[in-house]
């Protein structure tokens, strides 16, 4: 049973711009976000059978909604993230509350490396994968590698708009990846391609990348992502997953998507 | 030293992720080169990889410009220390654990920045100037009460040599010493040097000049005419010898002789033991070897050559000099330091049939200076050989041989 962390998003809208996709004069239907994030839910509890824990939403902190970005959890370890931007550095003392009163062991970083969390970490269960230079720092790889004894490879984020590892690469139960190439130089795609073989391996096309098609969930072999992501879908259904479109439009506008609104727990 | 350098770390899942190609990639395409050092591969997929790169630049802004680029790849800078410094207790007294020189070029860490030491030698201290923004080589005499000095190793770096740019004799990064290596496309490279250094030198341009320290040797197997037109012809612009050469050059001049031995005879001539006193007495007149060549008493060979051309000779005295000449400097400290002051700017030196001049001036030499070593006794370039030079090049020959074709190569007619 799949557990996960998300935070409804009574206080969610964009108030600052810190990634190519917020503009403030670009205004959040409140209510219809919200809408969509109740669907969301639905769909990760009565489709997928997910188990949600939901956080208390703060007033002031608009992305709070986005729980990917709390840290990331290792059994009973949480490590909690230390953003890079002072808008969402604020969050960071209600993620690490919420573990703490959760019985998660808190663990985190010095506090000059930045670290975002599940944003920027995620991968098999052998190896993961870690994004930097967007908003983690590279230096806090090697610490969580020794800590939990796990291979991190480092991938270089090279286009803004995919600023957290999570909105263009999606590694999937099955050992399948979704990701979007571009997003990373010769070495990261170089890297990728020597882990993932050909065949597990596909390439979103650009216009459902720039959907967040890869900023979707997986738990076990049902995927949820966002709506108008035709290809994606198609070749996920070859692979054997079950597909779960939602809209998210509103969260978008935020920079953010299925993945994003939600934390595996553990 | 056109160089800059600093060290930095990587470690994590460098390999597989190619951070680690990246990063050297990084650093040749803006215009660095590197060493890799200590480079350590995770013997498992979960254990890191851990590599020291030391980085090198042609100049300062560079090498902050590549430590900025590659940064964010995790590349940290190696925490290093400066370097520990302690006053001189007395006049020619070094502090304890004074840090002494190689002749490899060197620099230290103050207030967290790389600093070039001038003069590098071998076999001296560190001084740092008193604002700390310089820093020279200095022998232990001439040391001053409250001097700052370097001690300890820490904030401390040689910097091995590069291999150099051109293909010739010099740049083998070899030091071998052979009587059965063939000779002449060694010396047709020397040539080609001196000839590149002559223009260097007509144009103003720094490490031009040629040294020659020699021995009377040179004067005895016939290697006199072809030195003074190599000076003559301003391929070589300062000379080192003793009392010896200066007197049996002159004698040459005065009497036809060298110890006594008719040049072109090449029989001793009645009285002829006594003629290179009769030299050096004639020169003790008149004042100077300078006065002896502009008056006209002295005509032709090396020491008129040197007079004429405004070479600086420095004459160093030894225990069984005659005489000796006027100008012999007699105190082997204050010889050595004359020596020393005409080391800067120098681009090569010749160190020919002196076994006492060849090892003195080999001592003062940086190990960047392009040297050659003649004798015809194999363990005088062998010595100088086994300080360490890549460019040392040693020939077991005759010193007339050697000067004689090299003046042949340089464009003189026998």
């Amino acid at each position: 049973m799949s557990r996960l962390l998300v935070c409804p998003p009574d206080y969610f809208g964009i108030e600052y711009e810190i990634n190519p996709w917020m503009r403030l004069t670009n205004r959040v239907d409140h209510g219809r976000a919200v809408r969509q994030w109740h669907e969301l839910v639905h769909v990760l509890e009565k489709n997928l059978g997910a188990v949600l824990e939901r956080m208390t939403p703060i007033p002031e902190l608009p992305d709070l909604v986005f729980t990917a970005n709390a840290g990331v959890v290792v059994g009973r370890t949480a490590v909690v993230s230390r953003f890079r931007y002072p808008e969402r550095q604020r969050e960071e003392a209600h993620f690490e509350n919420w573990f703490r009163g959760h019985g998660y062991e808190v663990m985190t970083v010095e506090a000059d490396l930045y670290f975002e969390g599940a944003g920027d970490l995620l991968g098999f269960p052998e190896y993961w994968f870690g994004g930097y230079r967007q908003r983690s720092d590279i230096r806090v790889f090697p610490v969580l590698s020794e800590h939990f004894h796990r291979e991190i490879i480092p991938l270089e984020l090279v286009d803004s708009r995919f600023y957290h590892l999570d909105t263009c690469f999606c590694p999937l139960s099955g050992g399948d990846l979704l990701y979007f190439p571009a997003a990373f130089d010769t070495y990261g795609q170089a890297a990728i391609a020597e882990r993932v073989p050909d065949k597990q391996r596909l390439t979103v096309p650009e216009d459902e990348a720039l959907k967040f098609a890869c900023n979707a969930v997986c738990v076990g072999k049902h995927v949820v992502l966002p709506v108008g992501c035709p290809s994606t879908q198609a070749w996920l259904r070859r692979r054997g997953y079950e597909t779960h479109p939602v809209q998210l439009d509103e969260f978008m506008r935020s920079g953010g998507s299925a993945k994003c609104l939600t934390l595996a727990l553990d | 030293m056109n160089q800059y350098q600093e060290s930095v770390y990587l470690q994590g899942h460098i390999i597989d992720s190619l951070v680690l190609a990246k990063v050297l990639d990084l650093i040749l395409m803006m215009g660095g080169t590197f060493d890799l050092e200590d480079v350590h591969i995770g013997k498992t997929r979960e254990e890191p990889s851990r590599a020291r790169i030391r980085i090198q630049t042609g100049s300062r802004p560079l090498l902050d410009d590549i430590l900025k680029a590659i940064q964010p790849h995790g590349a940290s800078i190696e925490r290093e220390a400066n370097c520990r410094i302690d006053q001189a207790p007395a006049d020619g007294v070094l502090p304890d654990g004074f840090y002494a020189t190689t002749h490899l070029p060197t620099q230290i860490r103050l207030n967290g920045r790389w600093l070039d030491v001038d003069r590098i030698e071998m076999d001296l201290a560190i001084v740092v100037s008193e604002t700390g923004s310089s820093a020279h080589a200095m022998p232990m005499g001439e040391v001053r009460r409250g001097d700052q000095i370097v001690i300890g190793r820490e904030g401390v770096r040689v910097i091995p040599l590069q291999r150099p740019q051109e293909r010739d004799v010099f740049g083998f990064m070899e030091s071998q010493v052979s009587a059965e290596r063939p000779h002449s496309h060694i010396i047709a490279d020397i040539a080609t040097r001196m000839r590149q250094l002559r223009e260097r030198h007509r144009h103003g341009q720094t490490d031009s000049k040629v040294l020659l320290a020699g021995g009377p040797a040179i004067i005895h197997a016939g290697g006199r005419e072809p030195l003074t037109w190599l000076i003559e012809q301003r391929f070589i612009h300062i000379v080192f010898c003793g009392n010896a050469l200066a007197a049996h050059d002159m004698e040459a001049d005065l009497f036809g002789t060298s110890l006594g031995y008719g040049l072109s005879a090449g029989r001793a001539v009645p009285h002829g033991h006594e003629l290179h006193l009769r030299t050096i007495n004639r020169i003790r007149s008149i004042g100077s070897i300078e006065a002896a060549v502009t008056s006209g008493m002295i005509k032709q060979g090396i020491m008129a050559a040197c007079v004429k051309k405004g070479v600086p000779v420095v004459m160093s005295g030894t225990i069984r000099d005659d005489g000796p000449l006027p100008g012999v400097i007699t105190d082997s400290v204050r010889a050595q330091s004359a020596m020393r002051a005409l080391i800067p700017g120098v681009g090569l030196a010749l160190l020919v049939a002196s076994t006492l001049h060849s090892v003195a001036t080999g001592n003062l030499l940086p190990a960047t200076i392009p040297t050659v070593c003649v004798d015809v006794n194999p363990s005088v370039p062998t010595k100088l050989a086994d300080r360490g030079s890549f460019q040392a090049v040693g020939l077991v020959m005759d010193a007339a041989s050697f000067l004689s074709e090299l003046a042949r190569v340089l464009g003189r007619s026998t």
